[in-house]
Order: structure tokens, then C-alpha cells, then sequence
């Protein structure tokens, strides 16, 4: 046998510390996003096609001149981004359940919270890049910026992204392996959240149901939030409302998402 | 501090599938000194991964304990996790990762500092050939990369018990010899005790100090490589003659020199001994005395697969194809991972196994 040497680093060993960890898991999720930040535009694609497809069907039928119909949309657009792109994210911590880092990470002393939170606050970064350049794409054709509104409307965004995306990674922690389940629950909940919202049609003209079943709908509050604040009404009531929203979601997703991380082996 | 690196005591874990309970290891009690290289072998399903995976605390036993680096897997997950290295059956970094990156984060999840990271990082890059591909993702590296790259992230840490789950699965043969390189290599400079567990019995045998071998959740035998062969298969040995009468004959000349079995199959006579090498030459020449003429004579090693079917009546094969996989072994076997060498049917096994002695 050869004589051994020994280790290194013999007892200086690491203590959780969730909030010390929370940072290297978003850090460490941050790192793809710095390396390749094209993904961030590419993932783009589809509210650019809302908001240049479906955006002159609405001008047409309302008749409101293209600025207007913009200050009505635009934000609308803002909280699609974050449906359609923070709402998928649990599909790439499903994938590392399947390849193997998720394991590897769960070995690792890391607080099983800072696993969750970590990357739930990771979300923010995508949501407030994206929404800045489709806020500066809509600019020009006539969208007016109150910057006190948009700062508050990114930071209300952030919220309910960080709310979405522990939601969205909670049922990919809950479906495990299961990539459809992931994809089926996703999809079925997404587009009656996303119509129920008036994010794309005003529900004004809808049937009385609809209405009732869109108050409980917390995507349609934040939207709402999100028009009054870029309008600059900074005093309206909806903007509590949307904020009592967000932070519901919030506290309720990492709640439930640190519960299943703890779970997760 | 105690010499006892891993001090398992009466490990069990039930799982339910299918409304139905199955033990997937079944009491499970062995010690592992420090500076070890111990590997389990056993088919699929054997309960090797459940076994690691309670160790490494990422899934509590249903009944028993295990003190893992002086620290008890229940009580003190964070302390046994904080010292251990694990490496998993998949892939440990992230897909979307850059290599390098990972091996940082991985120094950060440990507590170090930022310039000890990257000073480790780039250590192991350089020590597991990682270089060339430092700044790619991980999903663009091939399998053998993929796996060096998991081996460094484990030892990011310099953990004194790196935990490896079949680490050579998928791998061609020289991207294995490679790898088994690298990890005796690493062991020889920090003294890291290896726990690993394989159903490559070539792997077992010729890296592992000591074998344990699991069969249906339990260890069904437990000593190195070569007294597991010597104590429990031997060698064997294929006399070849110029008809079945001479055969005959022969069968009870040999008879006369051992008490295993010996049986005619045709022209040639065949049985399994220990020291069967001491016992070849003067078989031939016991023949020779009695005018029966050899005409080939041959001494093959016993392998692990032979101290397997001693065992369980199963080669490792069978065993890994009958079984249902279980929940978290998932794996089916395909014909490359299912396929250990056995003595009786290729002549690279001959050679394999020779060459181990």
C-alpha cells in the first residue's frame, strides 16, 4: 500500500446557511443565462408574435388609435412573458430530476429551501430583460413609459414571477419523472389563466360567469395592476390588489415548493 | 478519530410499489476502514444503488442506522453530507452548465472560498483531462467526458469518501480503464476511500480490495476478490484425449488426486478445483504414468461471475435479467450492461481474467 496523505481539508467543513446558499443556487442558475443571453431573446419569439400579430387585430376592432391599444395591451404582454416563460421553468429542474444534477445537488449540504428559493429568485432576471426590451420594442409605435410605473410594474412582475416559477418547480417536483404530467398540468391550467386574466380581449363583454370566475384569478389582478402603473395612475386601487396578488403567490409557491424540495431525494 | 470509515448496523429499505412491499435491502451490517476501496457487485435490482443512496442520506432507511465519516445518517445528514463525495449513475452536472462552471458552483455548495475553487477547479481539469472542454456545455461532452467531469465535481470538495454509483456504466472499454486511471490516481494522492458499486465483475475484480456481494437486498459474501474465488469457485480444468474410452480411463486416475468432481464430456474430462495450477501438472503426469495420453490440457481462473453462481446458483447475468428492476434502479439491461464475461463462453474472458492474476 502506499502511504496515504491525508485529506486536505480535514474538518473545515460547510454548515448550511440558507441564506448563503440560496445565493450559490442563484448564482449557479444564473450562470447559463450570462453565458448564452441570445436564449433570453429567443425565448421572446412568442409574445413579439402576440403583441405584432394579434396586436393590429385588436387596434382594428377596437378603432382606438395605436398608442391607446398599446397602453391597453402592452402590459398585458409583460404578464404573458412571465406565464408563458417563469410557468415553464419547473420543466428545466425536471430535466435535471432526470439527467442526474438535481441529485447531486440534494447531496450536496445545501439547505433544501435555498434549493427552491435559489431558483425561484433566479426567474427574475429573464422576466425584467424581457420585459424591458418588449416595453422598448412598443416604445416607438406610440407606448408611453411613466418610469416610476415601470419601475414598480417591473418590481410587481418580479413578485409574481418568483410566485410562478416555486409553482411551476413544485409540479416538477411533484410529477417527478413524468415529463408529460408536467407538460399536461401546465398546459390545461395556463390558457384558463391566461384568457381569464382579459390579458388579450377585454372580459368586459364577457358572460357574467366568466367575470365571476376571473375575479379569483390572481394573473387577472396583476395584469390589471400592471395597466393602471404603466398608465402612471399610481393611486389606483388595482395596483394594491395586484400586489396582494403577487405576494400571495409568492408566499404560497415557496411554501409549497420548499415542502416538496424537502421531499425530493 | 475512529478508524471505521462507513459503520453500517441492520440498514433496511421497504418500498411500496404497486400497493406491494418490497425489500430492497434487507439488514444490511458491515464496516469499511478508512483509505478502502470496497465495491459492491450484484445484478440489477440487487439493492447496491438503494444501499448507497441511504448512505449518502438521500433516502432515509426504514429501520437501521449508519454512522457515515463519525456522523449518524439521520441525525446528522448535514454533517455526513458536508464530507462525503457522490457520484451518481446519471449525470452530475447540469445540461445546460459549462463545465467549469460547474466544478465552481460546486466549490461554492462546499464553502470555499472563490479563489480555492477555482484553484481546485482547475486542478481537476487538468487532472481528469478535462481542459479542452472547460468552457463547453455539459450537454455538448461525450459519455466519458461527462463521467470525468462527474468524478471531479465529487472530489471538488476533497472529500476523505467519494460514494460512486456504477461509475463505468455506458462507457467503452477504454473510456473506462481511463477513468478507473484517474480515481486510483486521485486516491493515491489524497487517500480518499473509494466505496463504489458495479455489476462489472471485471471492475470489482481487478480494482476493488474487497467485494461485497449483494444478492435480492442482501450480502451474500464479503472478502477480497481473490479469496472469494479461491474460498467459494477454482479453477477450472479441461483434459482433452484421443477418444471416450481414454477419457473414461482418465476420469478415475484424476478422481484419485482430488476430491471434486470429475466428469467425461466426450473425448475430455473436466473439474473445478482450488490450485488447480499445482493440480494441472501433476494430473498430466499421473495420466502419463498410466499410459493415457493428454492431448491438451487447460487451466482457466475462476471469475467473480463463478463465485456468483456458487453463491446463488445464478450467473450475474441471469440474476440481473430476472429481476424486476426496482423503483429506483430503474435500469433495464441492455446487452452491453447485462453482459458480464463468464469463463464458459468467450475466449476474451480467458484473457481478461488471466491477465488480473
Amino acid at each position: 500500500m502506499t502511504t496515504m496523505q491525508t485529506n486536505p481539508r480535514p474538518d473545515t467543513v460547510v454548515r448550511a446557511n440558507p441564506a448563503r446558499d440560496t445565493w450559490n443556487v442563484l448564482t449557479r442558475e444564473l450562470k447559463p443565462v450570462v453565458r448564452d443571453p441570445f436564449s433570453l431573446i429567443f425565448s421572446l419569439v412568442q409574445p413579439l408574435v402576440f403583441l405584432g400579430l394579434f396586436g393590429p387585430l385588436l387596434i382594428g376592432q377596437s378603432g382606438a388609435p395605436v398608442g391607446e391599444t398599446l397602453q391597453w395591451f402592452v402590459p398585458g404582454v409583460l404578464v404573458m412573458i412571465v406565464l408563458f416563460g417563469t410557468g415553464a421553468t419547473g420543466s428545466n429542474l425536471q430535466y435535471e430530476m432526470m439527467t442526474g444534477s438535481h441529485e447531486r445537488t440534494l447531496v450536496a449540504p445545501l439547505s433544501r429551501s435555498s434549493l427552491l428559493i435559489g431558483r425561484a429568485l433566479k426567474e427574475i432576471a429573464p422576466i425584467v430583460v424581457q420585459a424591458l426590451i418588449i416595453v422598448l420594442i412598443a416604445w416607438p409605435f406610440g407606448f408611453t413609459i411613466n418610469w416610476a410605473g415601470l419601475v414598480a410594474g417591473l418590481a410587481l412582475l418580479a413578485v409574481f414571477g418568483v410566485g410562478l416559477g416555486a409553482l411551476s418547480y413544485t409540479l416538477a417536483l411533484k410529477t417527478k419523472d413524468r415529463e408529460w404530467l408536467f407538460w399536461g398540468v401546465q398546459q390545461t391550467l395556463i390558457f384558463p389563466l391566461l384568457i381569464l386574466s382579459g390579458m388579450l380581449l377585454p372580459l368586459d363583454d364577457g358572460p357574467a360567469w366568466m367575470q365571476a370566475v376571473a375575479t379569483v384569478n390572481p394573473v387577472n389582478w396583476v395584469v390589471q395592476a400592471e395597466r393602471a402603473l404603466f398608465a402612471g395612475d399610481l393611486g389606483a386601487v388595482e395596483i394594491l390588489w395586484g400586489w396582494v396578488a403577487a405576494v400571495v403567490l409568492a408566499v404560497l409557491g415557496l411554501w409549497v415548493g420548499v415542502r416538496a424540495m424537502r421531499k425530493s431525494n | 478519530m475512529a478508524n471505521e470509515i462507513i459503520e453500517a448496523d441492520g440498514l433496511t429499505k421497504r418500498f411500496t410499489v404497486k400497493k406491494k412491499t418490497v425489500e430492497a435491502v434487507t439488514d444490511l451490517t458491515f464496516h469499511v476502514e478508512r483509505g478502502a476501496l470496497v465495491a459492491f457487485l450484484g445484478p440489477n435490482g440487487a439493492g447496491k444503488s438503494t444501499s448507497l443512496r441511504m448512505l449518502t442520506t438521500l433516502i432515509p432507511p426504514t429501520s437501521g442506522t449508519a454512522r457515515v465519516v463519525g456522523f449518524d445518517i439521520l441525525r446528522d445528514p448535514a454533517d455526513v453530507r458536508a464530507r462525503i463525495g457522490y457520484v451518481g449513475q446519471l449525470t452530475s452536472g447540469s445540461f445546460a452548465q459549462r463545465t467549469r462552471d460547474e466544478l465552481l458552483s460546486q466549490g461554492a455548495f462546499y464553502g470555499l472560498s472563490r479563489a480555492e475553487s477555482a484553484r481546485r477547479a482547475d486542478e481537476l481539469i487538468e487532472s481528469l483531462d478535462l481542459a479542452p472542454f472547460a468552457t463547453r456545455t455539459v450537454q455538448q461532452l461525450s459519455g466519458g467526458q461527462k463521467r470525468r467531469l462527474d468524478i471531479a465535481l465529487g472530489l471538488m470538495h476533497a472529500p476523505p469518501l467519494l460514494f460512486l454509483d456504477e461509475p463505468s456504466t455506458g462507457l467503452d472499454p477504454q473510456s473506462r480503464a481511463n477513468l478507473w486511471q484517474h480515481i486510483l490516481d486521485l486516491r493515491a494522492t489524497y487517500g480518499t476511500t473509494v466505496f463504489l458499486t458495479t455489476h462489472y465483475l471485471e471492475e470489482a475484480d481487478r480494482y476493488a480490495e474487497r467485494v461485497m456481494v449483494m444478492d435480492k437486498g442482501r450480502v451474500i459474501a464479503d472478502d477480497t476478490a481473490a479469496q472469494l474465488k479461491a474460498n467459494l469457485a477454482g479453477d477450472l480444468l479441461t483434459f482433452g484425449f484421443a477418444d471416450e474410452t481414454d477419457a473414461a480411463s482418465a476420469v478415475a486416475v484424476i478422481q484419485g488426486l482430488t476430491d471434486r468432481e470429475v466428469r467425461r464430456d466426450g473425448a475430455s474430462v473436466t473439474l473445478t478445483a482450488p490450485d488447480g495450477d499445482a493440480l494441472l501438472p501433476t494430473a498430466v503426469r499421473a495420466l502419463d504414468a498410466a499410459g493415457l495420453s493428454v492431448r491438451t490440457a487447460t487451466g482457466v481462473p475462476p471469475t467473480l461471475d463463478d463465485v456468483f453462481l456458487a453463491l446463488t446458483g445464478r450467473t450475474l447475468r441471469e440474476a440481473g435479467e430476472g429481476e424486476p428492476a426496482e423503483d429506483d434502479e430503474g435500469e433495464t439491461p441492455d446487452a452491453e450492461r447485462g453482459a458480464p464475461a463468464t469463463r464458459r463462453s468467450t475466449d476474451e474472458a480467458k484473457t481478461a481474467t488471466g491477465a488480473n492474476r
